[in-house]
């Protein structure tokens, strides 16, 4: 029970902060945002890690966490990047006018 | 707790910490970029975080690693080249891509422990209920992000049409029976059987598709974000799976943040969660609206010439693009023709729609792309109250944002949508390829009032011949 009600704490607490973070967006940012935070969610990843550390050896299991790990890691790699590449052209045009003035 | 536990924790904290000032830096334009490269040097220490722990309590054989770079390999690489190639355009396709695999990976995880419960003996958790609660809720949100997140990005792609039996109220009885298998299963689980597993799978990911599938593509970016906040939601449910606080830290953050942003999506399109999830398309109603509504008629269209004649004794000038103008990639052209513009003296500004393009904030990504500064980017209340001080509009490849139908025809399917008040402008130019129907199908107003001009061609090629008829009359000139 100890591992269950601190992590019934942490899931709490982490959806308020949540809530929290992101009150007021800009429009512009929407589409940005919302990959960026999606690729967060492939953290995942950890979970398929541990499951190829933790499967001693047994096959199917190593597999399964495997493919798990390269399917969050797509999710996180390519969310982090395709965010980046948006992001970019925001911040490309912010210099340019400082160069300008 | 010895050293290396010691460590491990700091570098938990230290991750969710850069993960949280991450998802608070994306909300502003100035940090946007330095946050996103935060929180994916959050993500790199968390991984670090869990190497350094198993190396150092249970050690990490050849055949794990192995494993481990090759799913790093495939899955990086994959992600990379998708990331880089995709265009701009298609980004909300992407976005659900991606999304469905974090899903999957939830998805696989839960069932792997499932199946092979030895693996994680030496858990505190043990093989007991909660930890079977876990498995059943990663294996049901992590199927739905999945089979969802695939549907919408196929039916955004144009892979894939509502077929009519899933708009038929039928749709509702199947839902209704795979959420009851699924609840069986899950029940079986938990109560220790193990032959319940298949059917929770089977069943949970024909429901994500079964709810998604009939639901229109307009409101597909509201589904898309419901889906991101799904996807966190597995993971944090994975989290307790394997025990990780770190990843129920981050996957319920995600869950949260995107729960708001669906909520803002929803606001802008002035539709109600329940309704887009269980309303079904649009589309469906809007069948009988065509046939009750008719044919155009009365349409006003006239050249390029002309609008160039128009633009030229303007003084304050209203761009509202839309998905359209996306599609035709006209964006740098139109900026070509505001830089000419501009340099006429004529005040140039864009409207964008909360929901232009295909996603919120899609449309000023795109924008960006052709060097638009983000300060002449007007959102919909900042812009509606200048259109009756407004020369001309030009409207284009928008169409259900800016009809008049959505304020004054209370049987219009859009009524009660937020729009853009065009009409009120002295003229309106609508730059369209032909009188086909929106997005969601509905005749446009707009286009049989007395100040609208149509327009007809490609977004592209129209703004080409603008440009060149506003040169030769000589706007821009400096003299």
């Amino acid at each position: 029970m100890g591992f269950f009600s601190e992590a019934l704490w942490v899931l709490l607490l982490g959806s308020l902060l949540g809530l929290e973070l992101i009150g007021k967006v800009p429009p512009t940012l929407h589409t940005p945002l919302m990959s960026g935070a999606n690729a967060i969610s492939g953290i995942t990843m950890l979970a398929g890690l541990t499951l190829i550390i933790k499967a001693a050896g047994n096959l199917p299991l190593m597999i399964m966490g495997s493919v798990a790990l390269g399917f969050a890691l797509f999710n996180v790699i390519g969310g982090f990047v395709v965010t980046d590449r948006m992001l970019a052209m925001f911040s490309r045009k912010s210099n340019r006018r400082k160069d300008n003035s | 707790m010895d050293a290396s536990q010691i460590l491990k924790f700091a570098i938990d904290l230290i991750a969710v910490l850069l993960l949280a000032l991450g998802i608070k830096g994306l909300s502003k334009i100035r940090s946007a970029r330095e946050a996103n490269r935060l929180a994916a040097l959050a993500m790199s220490l968390a991984v670090a975080g869990v190497l350094f722990q198993s190396f150092n309590d249970i050690g990490i054989s050849l055949a794990s690693w192995l494993w481990i770079v090759l799913g790093v390999l495939v899955g990086g690489f994959l992600g990379w080249i998708t990331a880089k190639r995709v265009p701009m355009t298609s980004m909300p396709e992407t976005v659900a891509l991606f999304n469905g695999c974090g899903g999957i990976s939830s998805l696989l995880v839960a069932l792997g422990v499932a199946l092979y419960p030895l693996a994680i003996g030496d858990s505190e958790l043990g093989i007991g209920l909660i930890e079977k609660i876990s498995i059943v809720v990663s294996i049901f949100v992590g199927a739905i992000t999945f089979s969802g997140s695939m549907v919408a990005m196929a039916k955004l792609q144009g892979w894939l049409n509502t077929p009519a039996f899933m708009q038929s109220k039928f749709r509702h009885a199947l839902n209704i029976s795979l959420s009851v298998l699924s609840f069986i299963a899950s029940v079986h689980i938990i109560s220790g059987g193990d032959s319940g597993i298949w059917p929770l799978v089977i069943g949970s990911t024909l429901l994500g598709i079964g709810v998604t599938l009939p639901i229109g593509g307009a409101d597909m970016p509201v589904v898309i974000s419901l889906l991101n906040s799904y996807s966190g939601v597995a993971a944090a449910a994975a989290g307790f799976v394997v025990g990780s606080q770190l990843l129920i830290v981050a996957g319920a953050m995600v869950g949260a943040a995107g729960l708001i942003l669906t909520q803002v999506m929803c606001d802008g399109m002035n539709r109600s969660l329940l309704s887009v999830l269980f309303g079904g398309a649009i589309a469906a109603n809007s069948v009988s609206s065509i046939e009750k509504g008719g044919e155009y008629t009365n349409i006003t269209s006239c050249s390029v010439e002309e609008c160039a004649l128009t633009l030229e004794v303007a003084e304050r000038v209203v761009i509202v693009p839309g998905y359209g103008l996306a599609v035709a990639q006209a964006q740098h052209t139109l900026r070509e023709v505001t830089r000419v513009l501009e340099a006429g003296g004529i005040e140039v500004s864009y409207a964008i729609h909360p929901v232009a393009g295909r996603m919120p904030g899609h449309m000023n990504v795109l924008l960006a792309e052709a060097d638009v500064p983000y300060q002449q980017l007007k959102e919909m209340d900042q812009v509606n109250p200048d259109f009756p001080a407004t020369d001309v509009v030009l409207v284009l490849g928008a169409n259900d944002v800016v009809n008049p139908q959505a304020k004054n025809d209370p049987s219009s399917p859009l009524y009660g949508m937020p729009v853009l008040d065009v009409q009120e402008s002295r003229t309106v130019f609508v730059v369209k390829r032909g009188m086909s129907a929106g997005y969601s199908g509905i005749k446009n107003d707009l286009f049989e009032l007395s100040n609208t001009s149509m327009v007809f061609g490609d977004a592209k090629k129209v703004l080409g011949d603008l440009l060149v008829e506003l040169k030769e009359l000589g706007v821009g000139r400096r003299t």
